[in-house]
């Protein structure tokens, strides 16, 4: 679910963890008994859902795939759910505060096309392989060096990350509300072992189609009452350029054609290349969170038809995320009426509590002088209260939800981090029973030795990420590689399987080879743009380009070696017979025809409904 | 999901309807007392009575419709 996160929590300034736990603010909230009845019902409603699907989980197929019984509509909104994480949510708001529409590329050209291509395209080969992990597939179509390679790294991200979620979770409920870390570490970890332990992958399921509800009927108020508030869309526009001083605000498009001349610092190139090529296509139809979710479904049409599904609500989130980033710079105020500004995370880091960074952080804010001097000298003003970009949301829940509302509004975001933990430990439970355990530790286990050891491994895995979550926590600049590593995956893995599911020639050593290098070139990148930031011209093109605008290039970089690797190292190692690649290459395969079905229900006349929709959301907010 | 059992719209239909309840119900007291919650705005659009409401509402059709035991 990390995968794409705005490079502010990408790159870990987002993360609440040492600075963010050493200082003490008052929480921006309290919350009343009727806001802690909401947030009980929800626990005990994901309780009872655990315990309800439990008899429901006694065979792998059962706890690992949900039986694959799910329908089109139920896994694609898991699906979109299992990335809509209260991470996301927060960052992604907090950057539309910072660039403006700009951010909705990573909901709209960030996720559409590689969504559809998914559904049209590569379902029928994971789903006709019978595959229960991407991994898997690897070892279907290049054997176990490229399985265990990518079964490894995929189970330890997952396990950090789910770390890095819950402790994350435990630091904005501290700043939201004031709640000690023990005790949201403690009752979220709980809730997810029990509920993803006893359910499994159907139990995970469930969840995040509650928490896709929840999280709209939590957050949708926030727009609406905003818009209403600042007049409107022309009111919000009016009253932003009367801020900013600038329009690029509001154009996704017109500004790109120069990394100085809109908010971000990208250009279009990369959006298009890095972003809509290879960081969307490697997340949405290569990473096993996701992908997942639309395996579990009950026939190959439902399958395809998952991501078209989501794709339909996937770009209607912008409207919950971008648009309160957006209302927030002309309506968020100071307890003295005053507009209040927010900061990057770095600054509140530096200023509080204070240290030698401060004075040479606030220079970079929009702060008045006055206001800096008065932050420098500690003074207790209205003005001196620094919230991050990351708070926006909170914030706008804070300003317009009452009793009961606020608890909805909170739970969304409890509900959006454990789904988003429940994610990352029901992947790893499955890759490291399939792809780790079964081939390499035991290969003739029973059918329910396997389940036992996928519940287990629940159990461990959060265990450990309790410990990756404190190893974090106390290491400073740790965080930024451990969320860094992420990234490095997933360019190499999508030239990887995009090669070996459409070119037939793509040999077993040159896909392990091209994996390898791939990630090795990317991890190389990364260090020499950290050590040299000179390199930065050369991986970015560009000197100044922002940290978003590196990862998009060094992503479309890693891809390029990985499927050049491929391409040489096929033509002089040995090809597998075509008759083995029956399922696994796109012209080896002869795909099963679909039921008949009138022409409303097609999975490609929903997918071209939703292309032109996206198409004109470009055009109109060009 | 398939076959027979609870469905999940079932359980979301369980869970919008018991916070419309609770939200509708501290909506109302709000509107006959008069005391709002401080520092919120835009109170006087009675927020949580048409949210609260409308949550109740789409809880009571997904409970009825996704009962279970219903063909």
């Amino acid at each position: 679910m990390f995968g794409l996160l705005p490079v502010s929590i990408a790159a870990g300034s987002f993360s609440p963890l040492p600075a963010l736990l050493s200082f003490s603010v008052a929480p921006m909230a309290h919350l009343s008994l009727l806001d802690m009845v909401v947030i009980a019902v929800y626990f005990g409603m994901v309780i009872w859902i655990g315990f309800y699907l439990k008899g429901r989980s006694n065979t792998s197929e059962e706890f690992f795939m949900a039986g694959r019984e799910m329908t089109a509509w139920i896994a694609g909104l898991s699906f979109v759910s299992a990335n809509l994480g209260s991470l996301e949510l927060m960052g992604w708001a907090g950057s539309a505060y910072q660039y403006g529409i700009l951010a909705t590329h990573w909901y709209w050209i960030g996720a559409i096309p590689a969504m559809l291509f998914l559904g049209l395209v590569m379902m029928p080969f994971y789903y006709v392989s019978k595959t229960h992990s991407v991994p898997g597939y690897l070892f279907l179509r290049y054997g176990e060096h490229a399985r265990i390679l990518a079964a490894v790294s995929f189970a330890m991200e997952m396990i950090l990350m789910s770390g890095v979620n819950m402790f994350a979770m435990a630091v904005v409920m501290k700043i939201v509300l004031g709640w000690s870390l023990t005790f949201s570490i403690v009752v979220s970890a709980c809730a997810v072992t029990l509920y993803v332990a006893l359910g499994g992958l159907r139990s995970a399921i469930f969840n995040e189609v509650l928490q896709f509800v929840l999280i709209w009927g939590g957050a949708l108020l926030v727009p609406i009452l905003g818009l209403y508030q600042s007049g409107g869309v022309s009111g919000l526009k009016t009253q932003i350029i009367k801020n900013m001083g600038t329009d690029s605000y509001f154009h996704m498009w017109r500004d790109t054609g120069h990394f100085a001349s809109n908010p971000m610092g990208t250009h279009w190139s990369g959006i298009v290349l890095g972003l809509g090529f290879v960081i969307s296509f490697g997340y949405w139809t290569t990473d096993f969170l996701v992908v997942q979710r639309v395996l579990a479904a009950h026939n190959l049409r439902a399958a395809r038809m998952a991501p078209v599904i989501g794709s339909f609500f996937k770009m209607a989130v912008p409207f919950i995320v971008i648009l309160p980033g957006l209302l927030s710079l002309v309506l968020l105020q100071n307890s003295d009426g005053s507009r209040r500004q927010l900061v990057p995370e770095d600054t509140v880091k530096a200023c509080m509590p204070m240290s030698s960074d401060c004075a040479a952080s606030l220079k970079k804010t929009l702060l008045t002088a006055q206001v800096q001097q008065d932050v420098l000298n500690q003074k207790v003003t209205p003005q001196t209260e620094l919230h991050s970009y990351n708070e926006v949301l909170p914030l706008m829940m804070v300003r317009y939800l009452g009793p009961g509302l606020l608890g909805l509004g909170i739970t969304a975001l409890i509900a959006g981090f454990m789904s988003g933990m429940a994610g990352n430990i029901s992947a790893f439970s499955t890759v490291w029973t399939y792809d780790i355990y079964k081939p390499l530790i035991n290969k003739k286990g029973s059918d329910s030795h396997y389940v036992l050891v996928g519940r287990l491994s629940i159990l461990i895995g959060v265990a450990i990420s309790i410990g990756a979550g404190y190893l974090v926590q106390n290491a400073h600049g740790i965080m930024d590689y451990v969320q860094a590593l992420f990234s490095f995956f997933i360019a190499p893995l999508l030239g990887s399987i995009l090669m070996g599911m459409f070119w037939k020639r793509a040999t077993a050593p040159a896909g392990f080879l091209g994996l390898l290098i791939g990630i090795i070139s990317s991890v190389g990148m990364f260090v020499w743009v950290k050590f040299d930031h000179a390199a930065l011209g050369i991986v970015a093109l560009y000197p100044n380009a922002t940290d978003m605008a590196a990862n998009l290039y060094r992503a479309w970089w890693a891809f390029s070696i990985t499927v050049i690797v491929i391409f040489l190292v096929s033509l002089v190692t040995r090809a597998k017979p075509v008759a083995e690649l029956d399922g696994l290459c796109y012209s080896c395969t002869v795909l099963p025809k679909e039921e008949w079905v009138p022409w409303y229900k097609r999975v490609w006349v929903w997918a071209l409904l939703a292309i032109c929709i996206f198409a004109a959301l470009n055009i109109m907010f060009w | 999901m398939h076959g027979s059992g609870i469905q999940i719209w079932f359980f979301i239909g369980v869970l919008l309807l018991v916070y419309g309840v609770l939200i509708l119900g501290y909506g109302t007291f709000e509107l006959a007392t008069g005391s709002y919650p401080v520092g919120v705005q835009l109170t006087n659009l009675h927020t949580p009575i048409w949210w609260g409401g409308l949550m109740t509402a789409l809880g009571v059709l997904y409970c009825v419709k996704f009962r279970p035991g219903r063909a």
